[in-house]
């Protein structure tokens, strides 16, 4: 769920004319005191940060006048509250509240519908009022077709004693708050509190609303950058990540840091899963040994060599790590050989300085593992593959061996750089790549191994030289599937002439 | 017999000139199913694999005859049209594939079904096997593994990880127990089929004698299948792993679902509810092989 801001979120609101209190986002005292003056009486300023209970924490403060609003904005922003640096805050006017009431939208996965939530209690402790008052809620379901009607919104109201012009008045604030919701796509959406005013007015005085991962594609006006839920802002890797995914529609990639400052030693491991309840059962397994994990990573859904090599080129960019550990469900659909391509390619260019386990049981797993073997002598350090007859367990625990062997890397580690092609044959891939057979040595081969084993066939021997049997255009177009086997079984079994340039300059410029 | 499919279904596949979707119909096939037509729009009037391809699903009934099930091989922005048209075409049983499905949208897809009387696995489902008999989706990969991993008995199978559903069965199978049916319920929030409704009909399968089930912490399937062994709906055994234990609960963002969910969701709430009402539950995964034997010679289904 990719969250919003409580300012982002209060503009939609807005938008569909539930009342927020007057005000602006500031990344700046000046800001803050300008709006101040705008305001013209005591604010509130709030630093924006996806938190609960942000008052105990010091980064809500009050101020009288626009000198104070600037002092206070001061005090916040930089500060890290939680792990998280606020950059911006919200000055708003202050209200005078006297009464609070809280109001959510959530998608509830027993009715397979939207289900409403309204409280006559609003404010901190929402939680615990749900458990304790459960008279003082109400809910219902929302029929998708119709979205929620006024009578029934205000028959919620209702239900928990509330009358008169404030029931009306409660009553069309969730029909808004609803349409917002839908709109946006929001997983879930709330105001608390939802604030009556002396004069007799509703308020959102805060709001938190976070849209479906799935649907941020629809809300480019939005401004997400990364359709993810995070407790925190992406790290420089995650955006990284992000990009090759958003970019390859190909599988699952999902990528997200679980620690960041260690350094070799400190029995930190780079976490490559595939399937997300094979990855969880993986993960208990590494953790159980007194490990840490550095990522967790899901590389699922029949995702082509190319998306795996750059996931792991984007795993052995956490430089601390002790070891490389790749697990999933163990029995996976897939052909497994597609991902044991990727990782060779990774591990031989980068290269891999640390032991891997790479458990790639599922189909094909026999030839998955016979190319990790095949190419161990070209990878620095040690690299074992096994299948679905072994266990996460005894996976974790060869692992755990292979780093208290403390072995240094058997090779040099520098990582495999190809020489440019005398002869050049190139053409583009689907996902900005550029595949590049070296003529001159595609000669002197033996095997043409290159086109036997182009899992898409998309290669023929047109004077003893492969060339494409399909146009340039429709290679580009998805027609080359990024199997790598040009470049892999090449390498290994042929003359070592092809090359496949799958780049990530994001990383690169990291 | 299995729930669901077998090779008496006609089958559709939705998406049939993609890469997946030409792959998969082939595979499908080659185990057994009967793929009787496909449809992808603007591309009618071709053969993918000997399977006749139409533009709309009313042309492909019009020509090939009734439908059972259409299996979804499309981007996921027009996932909710392909299956609006599949429902609106009178099919009664759709196997969504495809992950990121906007949620709304899965929402909408669920009450045009409910009021069609259809149903749906998924979205973001490995699909359907009965071992022996078919497939719907991409369990098993290619038709040569799915017959060498997957066997038939009197276990029905179902789970919340696609590639956990293969794992089990596999694991099972290694030590001689076979399926009726594999179910992965699918991977998303909100799903067409959980865990208490595949359970429901495996109650109804008279070959199905017990029920190996992969949870996860998060919502609330297993606490309702919990519900329905508890009001006597489900009388045959349950044999459950739950995964998650380990993960860390994150900070949360809103109180809506806390408020819903109350003490649902989580791993002790999921086992405690679990075990309360029955059923068998198995703390490492790689002992489910075993407690489900034990279990199935407990009930004299198993020698």
């Amino acid at each position: 769920m990719a969250r919003l801001h409580e300012y982002q979120g209060k503009a939609l609101l807005s938008e569909k004319k539930i009342n927020i209190p007057q005000g602006g986002p500031a990344s700046s005292p000046n800001e803050a005191k300008k709006i101040a003056e705008e305001i013209d009486g005591p604010v509130v300023i709030k630093g924006q940060a996806w938190l609960t209970g942000r008052a105990a924490l010091g980064a809500i403060r009050f101020a009288e006048t626009p000198p104070e609003a600037s002092e206070a904005t001061a005090a916040i922003l930089g500060t890290k509250i939680k792990g998280i640096s606020i950059d911006t805050v919200l000055v708003e006017e202050k209200l005078d509240i006297e009464r609070e009431f809280y109001a959510g939208i959530i998608i509830d996965d027993v009715s397979k519908a939207p289900m409403v939530i309204f409280s006559r209690v609003g404010g901190s402790g929402i939680e615990e009022i749900a458990q304790e008052h459960p008279e003082a809620l109400a809910r219902a379901v929302i029929d998708i077709r119709t979205g929620l009607l006024d009578y029934q919104a205000r028959d919620l109201v209702r239900q928990v004693g509330i009358h008169g012009k404030l029931q009306l008045g409660l009553g069309t604030l969730l029909t808004r708050l609803y349409s917002v919701a839908r709109q946006y796509d929001a997983r879930s959406a709330e105001i608390n509190p939802i604030a009556l005013t002396s004069d007799g007015k509703l308020f959102a005085a805060d709001c938190r609303i976070a849209v479906d991962d799935n649907a941020v594609y629809r809300h480019p006006e939005l401004g997400i950058e990364i359709a993810r839920e995070f407790d925190r802002p992406p790290t420089p890797l995650e955006k990284v990540a992000w990009q090759v995914e958003k970019n390859d529609y190909r599988g699952t990639f999902y990528f997200i840091q679980l620690e960041e400052d260690f350094k070799k030693g400190d029995g930190v491991i780079g976490f490559h899963g595939a399937g997300g309840g094979g990855s969880m059962m993986s993960m208990d397994a590494i953790l159980n040994r007194g490990y840490k994990l550095a990522n967790f990573v899901d590389t699922s859904g029949n995702p082509p060599a190319s998306k795996v090599y750059r996931a792991a080129q984007i795993i052995l960019a956490q430089e601390g790590i002790d070891g490389y550990f790749a697990s999933g469900s163990g029995v996976a659909s897939q052909e497994q050989f597609h991902s044991a391509r990727g990782l060779v390619k990774a591990f031989m260019e980068v290269p891999l300085t640390v032991p891997a386990v790479i458990r790639l049981g599922g189909n094909a797993e026999e030839r998955a593992i016979a190319i990790l073997e095949r190419a161990q002598g070209k990878i620095p350090s040690p690299v074992e593959g096994y299948g679905k007859d072994d266990t996460p367990e005894f996976c974790a625990e060869r692992l755990d061996s292979l780093i208290k062997a403390g072995m240094a890397p058997m090779g040099e580690a520098i990582g495999l750089k190809y020489p440019q092609a005398k002869e050049p044959y190139a053409f583009e891939t689907v996902s900005g790549g550029t595949v590049t057979l070296d003529h001159s040595a595609c000669k002197e081969c033996v095997s043409k191994i290159c086109i036997e084993t182009c899992v898409p066939g998309i290669l023929v021997l047109e004077n003893d030289l492969p060339v494409l049997k399909i146009s340039d255009e429709e290679a580009k177009k998805g027609g080359c599937i990024e199997c790598l086997a040009c470049q892999i079984e090449c390498y290994f079994e042929g003359n070592q002439g092809g090359y496949v340039d799958l780049p990530l300059p994001e990383l690169q410029k990291g | 017999m299995s729930i669901l499919i077998d090779q008496t279904k006609r089958v559709l596949v939705q998406g049939i000139t993609g890469r997946e979707g030409r792959a998969r119909a082939r595979l499908m096939k080659e185990y057994g199913t009967q793929v009787v037509a496909g449809v992808t729009p603007g591309k009618g009037n071709q053969e993918v694999d000997g399977v006749p391809v139409f533009d709309t699903i009313r042309e492909a009934w019009e020509n090939v005859g009734e439908i059972d099930i259409s299996v979804l091989f499309i981007p996921a922005p027009i996932v909710k049209s392909a299956a609006l048209e599949a429902i609106d075409a009178g099919i009664k049983l759709l196997v969504i594939v495809p992950d990121r499905v906007p949620i709304y949208d899965v929402l909408e897809i669920a009450e045009a079904a409910q009021e069609a009387g259809a149903q749906f696995v998924g979205p973001n489902t490995l699909g359907v096997l009965s071992p022996g008999k078919a497939v719907l989706g991409m369990i098993g990969g290619r038709a040569a593994s799915a017959r060498a991993w997957f066997i038939t008995g009197p276990v029905g199978i179902t789970s919340r990880s696609g590639g956990i559903t293969s794992s089990m069965a596999y694991y099972l199978a290694q030590e001689g127990i076979g399926a009726t049916t594999l179910v992965h319920v699918g991977g998303d929030v909100v799903v067409g089929l959980p865990h208490p409704e595949v359970i429901k009909l495996f109650e109804n399968d008279p070959e199905t004698k017990a029920v190996v089930m992969f949870g996860e912490i998060g919502g609330g399937q297993e606490e309702q299948v919990a519900d329905l062994v508890e009001a006597g709906e489900v009388t045959k055994p349950i044999i459950a792993f739950i995964g998650g234990k380990a993960a860390k609960s994150g900070t949360r963002f809103s109180h809506a679902g806390a408020i819903i969910e109350g003490g649902r969701g989580t791993y002790e709430g999921k086992v405690n509810r679990l075990r309360e009402v029955g059923v068998t539950i198995v703390e490492a995964f790689g002992e489910l092989p075993q407690a489900t034997k034990a279990v199935l010679r407990e009930h004299g289904i198993m020698k």
